[in-house]
């Protein structure tokens, strides 16, 4: 079973901020994989999936929210780490990271199907 | 200028409505304070967590309180 996050997301109470997960949502099939174990994950209440494009694009909502989250993971899915290094462009340096290539996922030679996504988010919840 | 406060009116909240209200009243300037309660129209702002501070449209802080001395140098 996932830990859930807190259903409350003010800072009353000391709330630590949102467990915030970036995926590379690359074009190959690890892009995919990545991505859809971070909506997953979303979906089930462990951690907040955001957008990586906004990140790259400066929106001040993304950025200010990402500074003031609990943890950060980011999930590649190529040994590429796209998403680890557009984070630290954006000066996000203590950031958790998960590469599929390292649990492994072959680019090219990957199903993205419920097992695979149930795979990436068992390595995945040890980064929240 | 216009000055959004999101967040769903928890303490938290109302403190930065207070913050925010003091700091147009130090700096005399004009603005319009919004309150936005709505999740869904917090998220389209990109903000995950609450309260946050949004001037003219650009989110200056999220999920904290902020200081006076801070949003008076935002709004000057």
């Amino acid at each position: 079973m996932l830990p859930k996050q807190s259903g409350c997301g003010c800072s009353c109470g000391s709330n630590p901020g949102p467990k915030i997960i970036f995926a590379c949502s690359g074009c190959a099939d690890v892009g995919e994989l990545a991505d859809q174990a971070a909506r997953k994950l979303t979906r089930d209440g462990a951690a907040k999936m955001s957008c990586l494009a906004g990140i790259g694009g400066q929106v001040s909502g993304i950025v200010k929210s990402t500074e003031a989250a609990q943890s950060i993971l980011a999930i590649d899915g190529c040994p590429l780490n796209c998403t680890k290094k557009t984070l630290e462009m954006a000066g996000f340096t203590k950031v958790n990271h998960l590469r599929l290539n390292d649990i492994g996922f072959e680019k090219g030679q990957t199903e993205v199907s419920s097992t695979t996504i149930a795979r990436v988010i068992e390595h995945a919840i040890i980064y929240l | 200028m216009e000055i959004k406060v999101c967040g769903p009116g928890c303490a938290s909240c109302e403190k930065v409505q207070k913050t925010v209200e003091a700091a147009i009243a130090a700096k005399g300037v004009e603005a319009v304070v919004i309150k936005v309660k709505d999740f869904q129209e917090i998220a389209k702002l990109g903000i995950l967590s609450t309260p946050a501070v949004v001037i003219n449209g650009k989110v200056m802080c999220v999920g904290r309180v902020p200081k006076q001395s801070e949003v008076e140098q935002w709004i000057s």
